[in-house]
């Protein structure tokens, strides 16, 4: 489904990533892990379509198509995902309204015609009752005044509400109390198929209880430098980072 | 009678034509209206048409655009009733009374039986007949005739407008809607004069709506006087919606009395060169005033709103916030004096002006003013200018929402709050499908009269 070779992206001249390879099929979950600043997010932008960072070397293809090659709106009609770590404020632009344009322009992409106001509204209700989600939250301006943990809920309804093939968790436990923490898991959970795959991004065990991976990979300094399977997550809640640092710089 | 006339020089063509066609002028006005002319016209002569050496016109040259080939009709032929025959509302949600005028002529309006007991709807010509009292008190009492030419050279010229008068206690539940329409085939000035009076615990919704429906150069030259007697309520939604060879300079003068509350919102959604003056005198305690604009510009467009709120009395609060979305090579200014008198203690007054640039060409002065003499005062302003979010952006089309799709929902999502701000729900909702029609590009200022559906195929467009 996922394809990376070798790849280079950088920043304003500063290289993050240095060089990835990654390989994902159908219906896997991937774990990454790594400390602060090791080019996690980053990776999740440059897959993405993010425009601020330039891929400087190496090749992603997606379902047999050259992703690198796509602009964002189509990578996501092409069914890519992303949950971001730090989702935007954008007051103004209503929840229904901002769902209803997303939700019709992958129609369109896939010669559908456009969602009826019946059939929208009943979406939206199954998907907000999927992950159990404050009707208030979604008659409001996109994320705006949405507490961390609510913004992160709102990211896996939007989630639900697409259906992506292929979703990219980063750190949405974060900022996540106890209880929201197993209601989004489990909302990731009802959306899994043999057809879709998931990458978690995350620091702790904690979420990997109860998203299940079947590999799990460390990133340092642009480069995945260690990829095991679910128990390296618990080895590193145990010990830390220090040695696999110590691993690489040897 | 239509007078063609070649202007070089400004002032002396202009004094020239008042003095010719003075007898024209006067007839049919009421005395009123005529005893103000005279010394109207002096200023007029004196100050002149403002260049950017005008210090409250720096940013707008009016010059070049009073110049040139115009005609001007001194009496009501240029008034062509059959023009408004093509209006007819769209909106059923929006029921209002309707009211024509036709190059700054009274055209038509709905029937008089549409209208609550002791309403006055009419031409200013009849106004002294109708309301002989209020009409005497108030007209040209309000707007600056002494301190700006242009409404001196209005109070001079203007032969004619919209009056309405709402007595004591009366609440309008249908707001009234008056449409200003240009048009003709000569390029043409006029002047238009009106006078609002609402009295004491009466309440008045109202929307002027400037249209232009054929392609020749206009220049306009638009005051409308507001009186808001005590515990009043008015509230006035200005739809500017004119092709790019439109020069418009207006002005929109309130004054409020004890307990009022007023609101204007100046809603440009196209324009050639716009000049809003918004003048509010709060001479009472207790008054609020809400004056609010959303300018939206492309091309080689330019608005320049320039605002003054006066806190003549203790206790009074006033709200202002203009927004602009400018794109190509537009550009817009916008000036808010706010006037805090040394006794108008207790006074909120809270400002600002956000802009919206899409382009590097795009350009915007905004200038605040704050005088204040009170020393126990509420004031704040604040400016800002900024492009579209790129960070925005990209969330709405990881969302797979495209390119276009996206600014159109961000430019509204910048917009939306002085829409927010309409307290006419129908009208609200009209002014969202219209700002969203111009940001998209389908926006056509001749097939979509703003309020009122205008079929383009009357008019030849530009
Ligand atoms: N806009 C930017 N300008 C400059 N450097 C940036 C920018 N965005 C990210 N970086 C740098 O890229 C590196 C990788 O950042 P990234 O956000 O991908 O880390 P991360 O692995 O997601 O970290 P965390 O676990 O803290 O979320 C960091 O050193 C960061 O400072
Ligand atoms: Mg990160």
């Amino acid at each position: 489904m996922l394809v990376i070779k070798d790849l280079h992206a950088k920043i304003e001249d500063k290289e993050i990533l240095r060089g990835i390879n990654l390989e994902i099929k159908p219906g896997e979950v991937h774990a990454i892990m790594g400390p602060n600043g090791a080019g996690k997010s980053t990776l999740s932008s440059v897959l993405t379509g993010n425009e601020k960072f330039e891929v400087v070397d190496g090749s992603v293809t997606f379902n047999g198509k050259d992703l690198l090659d796509l602009s964002p709106e189509d990578r996501a009609r092409e069914g890519m995902f992303l949950s971001f770590q730090y989702p935007i404020e954008i007051p103004g632009v209503s929840m229904v309204n901002f769902m209803r344009t997303a939700v019709n322009e992958h129609r369109k992409y896939r010669g559908e015609d456009p969602i009826s106001a019946s059939d929208f509204l009943k979406l939206m209700r199954d998907k907000k009752k999927l992950v159990d989600i404050d009707s208030n939250l979604t008659n409001r301006s996109v994320n705006e005044g949405f507490s961390g943990g609510e913004k992160k809920k709102n990211e896996i309804f939007q989630m639900a509400m697409l259906e992506p093939k292929l979703a990219i968790l980063d750190e949405t436990d974060s900022g996540l109390d106890i209880d929201a923490l197993r209601v989004v898991a489990n909302g990731v959970n009802k959306l899994k198929s043999p057809e879709r795959s998931t990458i978690v991004i995350t620091h702790y065990q904690r979420l990997l209880d109860y998203i299940v991976p079947d590999y799990v990979h460390v990133l340092y300094k642009g480069r995945i430098v260690k990829s095991a399977g679910k128990e390296l997550a618990l080895e590193l809640e145990e010990k830390g980072y220090d040695w696999i640092k110590k691993e690489f710089e040897d | 009678m239509n007078v063609a006339c070649r202007i070089v020089d400004l002032q002396e063509e202009y004094i020239k034509l008042f003095n010719d066609q003075l007898p024209l002028i006067q007839s049919g006005s009421p005395e009123k209206m005529n005893s103000l002319r005279e010394e109207a016209i002096k200023i007029f002569e004196e100050k002149g048409i403002p260049s950017n050496k005008v210090e409250a016109y720096k940013y707008t040259n009016l010059q070049p655009y009073f110049k040139g080939s115009l005609n001007l009709a001194f009496t009501n032929e240029a008034a062509h009733t059959d023009v408004t025959q093509h209006f007819h509302c769209e909106v059923p949600q929006l029921n209002t009374y309707n009211v024509f005028l036709v190059n700054g002529w009274f055209s038509a309006k709905d029937s008089d039986t549409n209208l609550p007991d002791g309403v006055v709807v009419c031409s200013m010509r009849e106004a002294a007949e109708k309301a002989p009292e209020a009409f005497e008190k108030h007209y040209g009492e309000i707007a600056p005739t002494k301190e700006d030419s242009l409404v001196a050279m209005n109070t001079a010229f203007a032969q004619d407008g919209a009056f309405i008068y709402v007595p004591k206690g009366v609440v309008l539940e249908k707001p009234i809607q008056v449409v200003n329409i240009m048009t003709g085939d000569e390029d043409r000035l006029a002047f238009q004069r009106n006078l609002i009076i609402v009295e004491e615990n009466a309440q008045l919704k109202m929307m002027l709506c400037d249209h232009t429906m054929s392609a020749q150069r206009f220049v306009v030259n638009t005051v409308t006087e507001v009186f808001a007697n005590q515990n009043s309520v008015f509230d006035v939604y200005n739809v500017q919606n004119q092709h790019n060879l439109t020069t418009q300079v207006q002005g929109l003068y309130v004054h409020q009395k004890k307990h009022s509350n007023i609101l204007t919102n100046n809603l440009t959604l196209h324009s050639g060169i716009a000049r809003n003056n918004v003048g509010v005198i709060m001479d009472d305690e207790q008054c609020e005033s809400h004056v609010y604009g959303l300018y939206l510009t492309d091309k080689n467009q330019h608005v320049d709103n320039f605002t003054s709120i006066n806190h003549d009395k203790p206790n009074c609060q006033s709200f202002e916030l203009f927004k602009g979305v400018m794109d190509d090579s537009s550009t817009a200014a916008f000036t808010g004096k706010v006037f805090v008198a040394k006794d108008a203690q207790k006074t909120n007054a809270y400002q600002s002006n956000n802009n919206l640039l899409l382009t590097q060409n795009a350009k915007i002065n905004s200038k605040p003013q704050l005088e204040i003499y009170a020393d126990d005062v509420k004031c704040s302003h604040g400016a800002t200018v900024g492009q579209l979010d790129d960070e925005a952006m990209f969330y709405l089309r990881a969302r797979g929402i495209n390119q276009d799709e996206s600014r159109v929902l961000l430019m509204f999502a910048f917009a939306y709050e002085v829409i927010e701000k309409i307290r006419v729900e129908p009208l609200k909702e009209q002014i969202r499908g219209l700002v969203e029609k111009r940001f998209r590009g389908e926006f056509d200022k001749c097939d979509s009269c703003v309020v009122c559906g205008q079929p383009g195929s009357n008019a030849s467009c530009l």
